[in-house]
């Protein structure tokens, strides 16, 4: 059996943060769509990003750590539409002093590409809208201006993405 | 009571039962007695950003016919759309100058669009693949009017059940009035998943055929629609099925007394010119009903009926 190192011998993974949000459990692949559509990278703040992480419940999982910044209420539904395992920790002098899960908006504003290419939000400059609808266990997306009904896996293209 | 004044109609999902009902209301009385002067000095803006004969003209007529004026275009071409300005724009200056706007525009949501743009009503003649909805209070006024009731009746929808946006929007609205659906489509074209699963939660009774001699004789109502050539990739498959969604007249021996076949037009060939002459033809009543459809519209939404 392989043996675990002892804790204090075990190489960091990433650097524990002092004041922030690490963003955990974001499903593999989406960490970097993440950081484009909240436009992490251009702010000057050190972000660290972990990708294919292990994880006890989702197998593999995607992890960012944002330094000296707090997610707003936005941007957290935000984070939720493109992962809605995601766990949010707001950290503040090294510890964890709010953890809480993402939660999807009834309406999600801006964030989703409709992709029916023959909607007018694909033509012409305009904040999508999308209308939250849970069957059984799928998330459905209707598009408010097309009307067209998309299934989460269907939505190919984020904001900045 | 329903209360009309100043709302956009954009989508038959926007609109209620009851919604419905009052609009048919009016459309009765209107066909009945025609109102010559309920929109007297009112403007229409009849914005056609691409081509429609029927629709546009239907509009226009209905607008005229109770005494209110239209201005407006029946292409996008000689529109600011073609220097890049964008609809929002666009309809905020026209609903400046009109009171009202009926609307068409290749883009699904472009209505929804406008009529965020300016507080003048917008009436949605058709976006893209998306909504129709005077097209499909038209198609129920028909049908109350040709089998005196809107509930419990037993409706084929045939042709092309995919593409066809009005046998989406006439499935979704049915919904309403406890209807038997039967869909008639070459499995390829047939109604879409996510429209059944609307009607399955709204316990609508349907089934799925795929030839109408097999439930001809059961309804009250069949809907034709056209196969478009188009929508098939391979020609062969076209083919295969276009001769199969014909209604002819010797079909129609053993059929229900009160059948009436409905239309949304144009039709191609899958209504035989035999079958206008039978008792069973509606389709050129069903046109003309639409007229009065966007009269009791057109009256409602200025605040003109009640």
């Amino acid at each position: 059996m392989k043996q675990k190192p002892p804790k204090e011998l075990r190489a960091f993974k990433v650097f524990a943060i002092k004041e922030g949000t690490v963003i955990d459990h974001i499903n593999v692949g989406h960490a970097i769509k993440i950081i484009r559509l909240l436009n992490l990278a251009d702010e000057k703040k050190v972000v660290t990003v972990g990708l294919n992480f292990q994880s006890k419940n989702l197998g593999m999982k995607d992890l960012i750590k944002v330094e000296k910044r707090e997610l707003t209420p936005e941007e957290i539904s935000q984070v939720a539409v493109l992962a809605p395992e995601a766990t949010i920790n707001i950290i503040r002098n090294y510890k964890v002093t709010k953890k809480f899960k993402a939660q999807i908006p009834e309406l999600i504003e801006y964030v989703i590409v409709c992709p029916n290419p023959n909607c007018i939000t694909n033509h012409e400059n305009i904040r999508t809208k999308f209308h939250v609808r849970y069957e059984k266990k799928n998330i459905n997306l209707k598009c408010n201006y097309c009307e067209r009904l998309f299934v989460r896996e269907e939505i190919k293209e984020y904001k900045n993405n | 009571m329903p209360n009309f004044k100043s709302r956009s109609i954009i989508s038959i999902t926007d609109l209620s039962k009851s919604d419905i009902l009052h609009v048919l209301k009016y459309a009765e009385e209107i066909k009945k007695k025609p109102q010559l002067d309920l929109l007297k000095n009112k403007i229409m803006a009849s914005c056609f950003f691409e081509p429609s004969t029927r629709t546009r003209l239907s509009f226009e007529t209905a607008m005229e016919k109770l005494g209110g004026q239209v201005m407006g275009f029946s292409q996008a071409g000689v529109t600011s759309a073609k220097k890049g300005e964008s609809t929002y724009d666009a309809m905020k200056i026209i609903g400046q100058y009109a009171d009202v706007i009926a609307m068409r525009h290749p883009l699904e949501g472009a209505a929804r669009r406008a009529s965020e743009a300016t507080n003048k009503p917008v009436l949605n003649g058709g976006d893209g693949a998306n909504q129709h909805p005077t097209q499909t209070l038209l198609d129920l006024f028909t049908m109350k009017e040709c089998q005196k009731k809107l509930s419990n009746l037993s409706i084929a929808l045939i042709g092309d059940l995919k593409y066809g946006r009005t046998v989406h929007s006439l499935a979704e609205a049915l919904t309403h009035f406890n209807a038997r659906l039967y869909f008639v489509a070459p499995e390829n074209l047939q109604m879409p998943s996510h429209i059944c699963d609307h009607l399955k939660k709204q316990k609508i009774k349907f089934s799925f055929h795929d030839k109408i001699e097999h439930i001809i004789n059961k309804v009250d109502i069949a809907y034709m629609t056209r196969i478009q050539k188009e929508r098939f990739g391979d020609p062969i498959e076209y083919e295969k099925v276009k001769d199969i969604y014909v209604l002819t007249a010797e079909m129609l021996d053993k059929t229900k007394p009160n059948l009436k076949i409905m239309h949304p037009l144009p039709r191609v060939n899958e209504i035989a010119t035999d079958v206008d002459n039978t008792k069973y033809a509606y389709y050129f009543e069903q046109a003309e009903n639409g007229l009065y459809v966007r009269q009791a519209l057109l009256g409602l939404v200025l605040g003109k009926l009640k």
